[in-house]
């Protein structure tokens, strides 16, 4: 331990001395050479910060230093979000990037998007269901379709999560996809998926387009049925429940996803290093094995691939907030 | 009858009873601390579940955070500073019973009643656990309208204040609720740009603030208080059985409502405190005496609150819906472990969730010795002098708001609300009456919003649903009781004049 700090310390001397440039190349060498910072945009306890911990937990076993996880919550995940972005390019302050980040700029609530940051991994992804109540007249996706098409806009209510939030836009991109009005079902905001699975066992809504693992539950205990995923393929925990495509033919898929990344500029040998020893993360058992736990998706994509992927996913939330009216103009 | 047996010997593992006095211990130290909450508590024990067995990871978010919703009664009663939202339905009361020199009789009774009322609370999940999930179930937006507009009513009854003022607070409580981006609507309000205001206000700093930190400024301003000492009662629980004896109505009481409302997801525990406080001084032989240092509605509230904490259990075994915060992260837990949430947790792992039940009771249990010890530990801060136990006061404010989220922000709250806490108390104005606006204020808009949009705008579906009916005609008729007691004292009075 003293060795150590006593590198570290001596480390810091030379860099003082010698400047940036020969900083950033003797951290590149040794890499990390003390402790990592991983920030986490969402309170303790929730569905991000289990997965950052369990990250977290594992990352410090590839890189052989620790890596602590520090909740900056406030600011609906604009605080935490900033904070990664303006971290030093160093390495050593990472953070778990969600959704929201290609959601909230939109609204005019921060100029951060996803290309404000060094993207290192995409390592979970969880499509929206379309659940409805046990005892509901439609047995199938096609048959809800029909009856939301031939009623009055805004006859049919959905719920899943607040006004603008993910589960919303996927409704919005549902409906959109069918070529129907943006809000030919209304939305019914809640306080997250968990209210909104209880409002509708308790017969106030129609439908919910959460995600099924927020579902399960109460699916489970023969409460509520999932109609279909806007997911590419289905999940296999429920392999019953058919995907758009296969159900009606549309071909719409969404999902709140969460990420790896760093602040913008990070050396390309740090980065590297950190993406390999995460996708060593997300090939270990223990990952998997926590992952399908509590019943959250894994999808593996490396830094091009999450980069592309955001960009792409933050057009579609675009499209779908513009539509619902939620964009600022 | 096999399942209740090899429940027991799973509770018997090594492993488990010792998961049971760690974190037993330690949910009393993290509870105790000023600042420091039993949501905290149970969020920083999820890494070291990863590493248990299934029951020894329930043990210890059972354990830990029935033992810090206790234990955060402590700074409540000492220095004003509640633990918890829940607490701080009567935290005046308790800190009035230390000013006068009662502080083992306050905590004693803090102690007593959370351990019986979490006994109770374990005792309908065992038994009713189905039926009360039903029930809770059956609440849609429209019951959980008038719920919290019931609730909010109560402000006008905690207070000792006049009605007037306490009307005013609860409504600048409403007024600070408003703020953020997380209202239905999804547009920020009030924020003045400021990113860190788009989340709202916090309850924890706020009340933190409005209640040590303008204690603090008091104390500081006003001239160097009597030093308040305590006397020591000798046993801390032949005072709390006399008071089980004399109060056993208002216990009873407190336990059923408490249950009741914290099987409610998103009402629980804070709300079962603050409405059984107010039940309890509406329906006192002497209502004049709340407020001063007197344990009738202590005993009422403090029971409740325990009761709700395992009534938060209730959906979140049977549903996975959470609670509180605290059965939320008790639910992922749950998850992890193959302890999946449902209907099957009761019938296929049957053993287990016998498991958990005394795991429950034992907790509660052990509450009472190790409380006891704490009390005795702790009350020791009172015989210190005062200049030197303000600063630190102070210090554990800002490091509790800071270490909730790590944002130097809520610390700027804690001492914005030190501020608006001190000028209203100079003022005559009630502080819990706000604070009590800030918690309700989001459920009253949130259900009368979302049901409105529900309801096309109609109002008809807030009387239809026939729980929700019953809850409209409590409200309405508590809203107008005192205008019908003001108008039938006016017509006697204009008779007796008449026929003078």
């Amino acid at each position: 331990m003293t060795r150590l700090t006593r590198r570290t310390f001596s480390f810091g001397a030379v860099a003082a001395a010698g400047g940036l440039a020969l900083r950033s190349a003797s951290a590149q060498g040794n890499y990390p050479s003390r402790p990592i910072t991983m920030i986490c945009p969402w309170g303790a306890g929730g569905g991000t910060d289990a997965t950052a911990r369990i990250v977290a937990a594992l990352l410090e076993k590839e890189m052989g230093q620790p890596v602590n996880v520090v909740n900056r919550t406030g600011g609906s995940g604009v605080v935490g979000h900033a904070a990664i972005s303006m971290a030093q390019p160093d390495g050593y302050t990472l953070g778990i990037i969600t959704v929201e980040i290609s959601m909230m700029h939109w609204q005019g609530l921060t100029p951060l998007t996803p290309r404000s940051y060094t993207p290192l991994a995409l390592m979970n992804e969880d499509p929206p269901g379309i659940q409805v109540k046990a005892d509901s007249p439609y047995k199938t996706v096609k048959d809800l379709a029909d009856a939301i098409k031939a009623a009055p806009v805004g006859k049919f209510k959905c719920s899943g999560t607040g006004q603008g939030g993910i589960w919303h836009l996927a409704l919005v991109g549902w409906m959109t996809a069918m070529g129907l009005k943006p809000d030919q079902v209304a939305w019914v905001p809640s306080n997250g998926a968990a209210p909104a699975m209880q409002d509708l066992a308790a017969g106030g809504l129609d439908l919910t387009t959460c995600s099924i693992p927020e579902a399960r539950a109460i699916i489970e205990a023969g409460k509520a049925r999932s109609l279909a995923i806007m997911a590419p393929k289905r999940n296999p925990q429920f392999p019953d429940v058919p995907t758009l495509k296969e159900a009606m033919g549309i071909d719409y898929s969404t999902g709140a996803w969460r990420g790896f990344a760093g602040p913008p500029k990070l050396p390309q040998p740090v980065a590297e290093k950190l993406t390999a020893s995460l996708k060593k993360v997300y090939d270990s058992k223990e990952y998997k094995d926590f992952m399908s736990g509590r019943g959250y998706g894994t999808i593996w994509a490396d830094a091009a691939g999450f980069a592309s992927f955001m960009d792409k996913g933050d057009k579609q939330m675009g499209e779908a907030m513009k539509a619902a009216g939620l964009a600022k103009a | 009858m096999d399942a209740i047996l090899e429940g027991l010997k799973l509770v018997a593992a090594t492993d488990v009873l010792i998961a049971l006095l760690v974190s037993a211990v330690y949910g009393l130290i993290i509870g105790a601390i000023p600042g420091l909450t039993a949501t905290m508590a149970t969020a920083l024990l999820v890494p070291i579940t990863f590493y248990l067995s299934p029951l020894a990871a329930i043990t210890t978010i059972v354990t830990a955070s029935a033992m810090a919703i206790f234990s955060g009664d402590i700074p409540g009663c000492l220095l004003r500073i509640p633990g918890t939202p829940a607490s701080a339905a009567y935290t005046d009361e308790a800190y009035a019973l230390t000013k006068k020199g009662q502080a083992e009789l306050a905590l004693g009774a803090s102690l007593w009643f959370s351990a019986l009322g979490g006994i109770f609370g374990t005792i309908a999940l065992m038994i009713i656990a189905p039926v009360l999930a039903d029930f809770a179930l059956s609440f849609s937006t429209f019951e959980y309208f008038w719920l919290s507009f019931l609730g909010l009513m109560c402000a006008t009854l905690v207070a000792r204040s006049s009605p007037v003022k306490a009307v005013a607070s609860a409504l600048i409580g409403l007024l600070i609720a408003c703020i953020g981006m997380e209202n239905p609507g999804g547009t920020p309000r009030f924020t003045f740009g400021v990113t860190d205001l788009l989340g709202g206000v916090d309850v924890i700093p706020a009340l933190v603030g409005v209640f040590a930190v303008s204690e603090v400024m008091r104390a500081m301003a006003g001239p160097p208080a009597a030093k308040i000492g305590h006397k020591s009662l000798g046993s801390i629980l032949a005072g709390q059985l006399e008071l089980t004896k004399k109060y056993w109505r208002q216990m009873t009481r407190g336990n059923v409502v408490g249950t009741l409302v914290g099987v409610l997801p998103g009402a629980g525990a804070d709300m079962a405190a603050w409405v059984c406080y107010a039940i309890s001084k509406r329906f006192s032989k002497t209502p004049e005496k709340f407020g001063t240092g007197y344990p009738e509605g202590l005993v009422e509230s403090g029971a409740a609150n325990n009761a709700a904490l395992a009534g938060a259990w209730v959906p979140a075994l049977i549903f996975g819906i959470p609670g509180d915060t605290i059965t939320a992260i008790a639910i992922g837990v749950l998850y992890m472990k193959g302890l999946n949430p449902g209907p099957t947790l009761f019938t296929e792992k049957a053993s287990s969730m016998y498991a958990i039940y005394v795991i429950f009771m034992l907790a509660n249990i052990l509450m009472i010795p190790l409380g006891i010890i704490m009390i005795r530990i702790t009350t020791k801060v009172l015989n210190a002098p005062q200049s030197a136990v303000m600063p630190l006061i102070l210090l554990c404010c800002a490091v509790g708001a800071f270490a909730v989220g790590n944002n130097l922000f809520a610390v700027v709250i804690v001492a914005a609300f030190g501020i608006i806490g001190y000028v209203m108390e100079a003022n005559g104005f009630p502080v819990a009456a706000m604070v009590l606006g800030i918690i309700m204020g989001s459920m009253v808009e949130q259900s009368l919003v979302t049901s409105l949009i529900k309801s096309d705008g109609g109002i008809m579906p807030f009387f239809d649903r026939p729980i929700s009916a019953v809850l409209a005609v409590m409200a309405i008729t508590a809203l107008l009781w005192p205008l019908f007691f003001w108008l039938i004292k006016r017509v006697r009075q204009a008779t007796a004049r008449a026929t003078a």
